[in-house]
């Protein structure tokens, strides 16, 4: 059942309203053969719909969607073959796992022996082969989580669609199961995309993905890049948490440092090549809680006064109001670690590597 | 926190046992109420069955004697076909009404799903005779079929009318329960179809209509179950050669100790059972759309133009022909002469003006009956539902099971019992017997609506938390202190809803208060109707009785729906 050719998707300009609504706006992406890509995105961004669009679900989109060499944009959702897993599974409760997994082959008149065959292959795919003749109500979770990949990957599809497939799961098969996918997706070698509101299921399971809001990619790239080198806001506040001052430089000279005020009127040096408005991102566990008199000199350093303190477990995170900017700084936690306590007065630095500038 | 809530349920439950004895009192004698009232006449009649007339001995000639008899025989075929036909022809009117409103984007969805619940709100039998003046022989349609092809249909002729009526009239059943299928099936199921090949009509019937079967099934056993012991109906057709009519023939002109009668309940009883059963198991484990939650909305598809045109070709013409008792029963309420003619020859307002100088009495005894019967209704079925969801009183199931058991309890059986049951008891202080008491309708009434109003309440309680009781209680207030302050005030409208529903539907009851009316004074609306149809002259005042009764119904339902509507809207569940 290995998927031999794997075929990239191409989605040019592709826009989509419902009624008056705009929910996609000129969406443009490659996706590679044999990549396992990942919306990422919070809920009404789009991600779903895009998704969706590609299966040929939803009202027709503006633009192409090509699989492969074949546009596929206008085509019914049963000509595409496109695989996809439905967010509540949706499995059929009147027929049995057998027949659950059966259905697509015979819908594509595979002869009755390749069906038992391939069901039951499909099944020990998924490790579920003793379970055919049980009806889905009495699976659990992540049991009939299974058994729709199976019934998805049975019929060979080109590429292989999930909608937010571990949202009801609850957290620790959540885990094992983006694992069990990834395995999975591997072995097949079958282009996926895969939607998902949850950063951290996007991070570890993706070769890359497009981060989505209000119907438009924000940034696509792989997941280490897209959180280290955000493009916007957006990105840096989505995935992982970020501190963000927003201002503008206004003195920019070439081999210099550049000057920066914020709205609320905190003045650093930073190294950039932006000029105008502008916003710092930099993350709370790259920047430093100094010592008593000490400052950083690659890197730009601030004063101000702890306002609260929050056990993490691995580290704790101080609230640290700068001149009326509310900065989160986390410090890594291990037994007997001296912590600072609130309302104390402490400096900040943070080098300038780990300082990002956007344009706002 | 599992282990948590598990503690504090044993200390509720331990909190219970101190005040038990309150609830207890109560379903006890609501237990013993139900009993002397419907677990008792029910058994009488199936003891009788089975019992020797003239020795007492127990035998099971009575039935040998029934199926030897050909005119029984016949009677007992007769109404299994009819059930059986009108189940087919409410499908053939139902399942397009259901399955073009749930299923396509077009303007009147609504407006088509309220017009196919009208015949609900016209009691079968009332129709019958209308129906006779438009599709009977020489009603309108048979006229001008032969004035201008030359050809007529036998619509009414005998078990046809029937049929005709009990669908026209009960295939909402089927629409209300089909529709609830198609409209909890998650798109994502149909989706998931398309996706894997799928389409068209394969797609219908390997994934839609399995999935609403459920709902098929239940809506088609309660049409079998209603059209097998209606009595009303083929009763005003004069279609006397089947079980109910048999019956109710029986025992009127032969005698109470007549053991057909017996015979045929327990028939009857058997076969509503039966069907209950069917539909029981049909839902048992399939309740396919609670199964399954999370991917939003329904499929719905929109037309073509051609396809538009054509689906609203065939629901005008349904709706042409489902509307046709209430438009014929308008005309003939306001026709001088009706016969040989498409049409009335002049109108009149004579007939309403007959009804309320002549046949007051009818109409005030209704409101009186059925006012009298919504109120134990409710007065039980709330105590029953809090029993039931509420405690842990032994028996508590029983009690709810023989409660809705009387929705397979025909009329008739009803009727029967009771004669037999309380004609030697006398009311007290007097030597009336209690079968020939008013009071004994209104009761009867109670007994057979008590499943709805008992359905409506325990809907309401599940609306109440359990958390809104225990922050009640946990603030000191007592057990009867949180059901006053707490629960019934939330469960009102729930509560208003039933007795509005047990109240419209009792007031045009005809199977059981045809046998215990006594004398015309105590008659109630639908015995007025039966009275007044059964001679020509009748038939204008009977229409006009019709049509008050057509309009009490129609504004209960209406107000149980905006109760309902309303209540929800308060609790904020909508």
């Amino acid at each position: 059942m290995s998927n031999n050719q794997s075929v990239g998707i191409s989605i040019k300009n592709v826009g989509l309203s419902f009624g008056e609504t705009e929910v996609l706006k000129g969406v443009n992406l490659e996706i590679a053969p044999g990549e396992f890509f990942a919306f990422l995105g919070p809920s009404g961004s789009g991600k779903s719909t895009l998704l969706r669009a590609i299966a040929g679900f939803g009202p027709a989109p503006s633009g192409e969607i090509l699989i492969g060499d074949r546009d596929v944009t206008h085509l019914q959702p049963w000509q595409r073959n496109v695989g996809m897993v439905f967010q509540n599974y949706a499995l059929w409760p009147h027929m049995t796992v057998q027949e659950n997994v059966a259905f697509g082959l015979q819908e594509r008149k595979v002869a009755k022996p390749d069906i038992v065959k391939k069901v039951r292959q499909a099944l020990e795919l998924v490790d579920l082969a003793d379970l055919s003749n049980r009806r889905p109500s009495e699976l659990s979770g992540g049991q009939q989580q299974r058994i729709a990949l199976a019934r998805t990957i049975v019929v060979e599809p080109k590429v292989l669609l999930l909608d937010e497939p571990l949202s009801n799961l609850d957290a620790n098969l959540r885990v094992q199961m983006r694992r069990d996918i990834l395995k999975l997706q591997q072995q097949l070698g079958i282009t996926t995309i895969f939607v998902t509101h949850d950063q951290e299921e996007a991070n570890t399971t993706a070769d890359r993905m497009a981060v989505l809001s209000n119907g438009v990619i924000q940034q696509v790239g792989a997941p280490m890049s897209l959180y280290d080198a955000p493009v916007n806001r957006f990105v840096a506040n989505f995935i992982g948490s970020a501190n963000i001052i927003d201002g503008s430089i206004t003195l920019n000279a070439a081999g210099k440092l550049s000057k920066f005020v914020s709205e609320q009127g905190l003045a650093l040096d930073l190294s950039t090549q932006h000029s105008g408005s502008v916003s710092l991102i930099f993350r709370p566990q790259n920047t430093l809680l100094l010592a008593d008199g000490a400052t950083i000199d690659n890197g730009f350093n601030m004063s101000g006064q702890i306002v609260f303190r929050e056990f993490l477990g691995s580290q704790i995170r101080y609230g640290i109001d700068v001149q009326g900017h509310l900065l989160s700084v986390d410090e890594i936690h291990s037994i007997g670690a001296l912590h600072r306590n609130v309302n104390d007065l402490v400096r900040l630095g943070v080098t300038h590597e780990q300082a990002v500038v956007v344009n706002s | 926190m599992p282990s948590n809530t598990s503690t504090r349920q044993g200390i509720f439950r331990l909190d219970f046992k101190s005040i038990q004895w309150g609830p207890g009192i109560v379903a006890t004698l609501i237990g013993v109420f139900l009993l002397i009232v419907l677990v008792m006449p029910v058994a009488k009649v199936m003891y009788v069955a089975f019992q020797n007339p003239d020795t007492g001995a127990l035998t099971i000639n009575n039935f040998i004697d029934f199926f030897n008899a050909a005119l029984f025989r016949e009677s007992f075929v007769n109404s299994l076909y009819v059930a059986s036909m009108s189940v087919v022809f409410a499908t053939l009117i139902a399942m397009p009404l259901a399955y073009f409103t749930t299923r396509f984007n077009f303007a009147g969805s609504t407006l088509i799903q309220t017009l196919g619940m009208i015949p609900l709100i016209m009691p079968p039998f009332v129709g019958a005779v209308a129906m006779q003046l438009f599709f009977g022989g020489n009603g309108s349609v048979n006229l001008l079929l032969d004035d201008y092809f030359g050809f007529t249909v036998p619509f009414m002729e005998g078990l046809n009318g029937v049929i005709l009526v009990q669908s026209v009239h009960f295939f909402p059943f089927i629409l209300i329960n089909l529709s609830a299928s198609l409209n909890n099936i998650d798109r994502s199921m149909e989706e998931a179809a398309l996706n894997l090949g799928s389409s068209g009509m394969r797609l219908f019937r390997r994934i839609v209509f399995p999935l609403a079967m459920p709902g098929y099934i239940a809506g088609a056993s309660l049409v079998f179950l209603k059209v097998f012991d209606d009595l009303g109906t083929p009763l005003l057709l004069n279609v006397n050669n089947m079980l109910a009519p048999q019956a109710y023939l029986r025992i009127t002109s032969v005698g109470i100790s007549d053991p057909i009668g017996y015979v045929i309940s327990v028939i009857l009883v058997v076969f509503s059972l039966f069907s209950m059963w069917v539909s029981f198991l049909a839902m048992k484990g399939k309740d396919y759309a609670t199964a399954q939650k999370g991917g939003g909305g329904l499929l719905r598809r929109d037309l073509k133009l051609g396809e538009r045109i054509g689906c609203y070709a065939v629901i005008t013409i349904i709706l042409l022909f489902v509307l046709a008792p209430h438009t014929a029963l308008g005309l003939l309420s306001v026709a001088t002469v009706w016969s040989y003619s498409p049409l009335p020859d002049a109108y009149t307002f004579d007939h309403y003006i007959e009804v309320f100088e002549t046949a007051n009495q009818f109409i005030t005894n209704t409101l009186l009956y059925a006012g009298l019967a919504g109120l134990i209704d409710i007065i039980l079925g709330t105590a029953i539902a809090y029993i039931v969801w509420r405690t842990k009183i032994w028996g508590r199931k029983a009690l709810d099971l023989v409660a809705m058991g009387a929705l397979a309890i025909p009329g008739v059986v009803i009727g029967i019992g009771y004669l037999r049951m309380f004609y030697d008891v006398n009311l007290p202080f007097s030597d009336v017997p209690l079968a020939t008491w008013w009071g004994i309708m209104v009761i009867a009434l109670a007994v057979r609506r008590l499943p709805y109003a008992l359905r409506a309440c325990v809907a309401a309680l599940q609306q109440v938390s359990l958390s809104l009781e225990e922050a009640a209680e946990s603030l000191g207030a007592s057990k009867w202190s949180t059901i006053k302050r707490v629960v019934v005030p939330l469960m009102t409208g729930g509560i208003l809803a039933g007795f509005v529903t047990s109240f419209a539907t009792a007031a045009v009851e005809l199977s059981a208060t045809i046998m215990l009316v006594a004398k015309e004074g105590d008659a109630p609306l639908a015995y007025g109707i039966y009275v007044f149809m059964q001679s020509a002259a009748g038939r204008g005042p009977g229409a006009a009785l019709g049509i008050i009764a057509v309009i009490i119904v129609g504004l209960g339902t209406y107000a149980s729906h905006v109760i309902i509507e309303r209540t929800k809207k308060n609790n904020g569940l909508k």
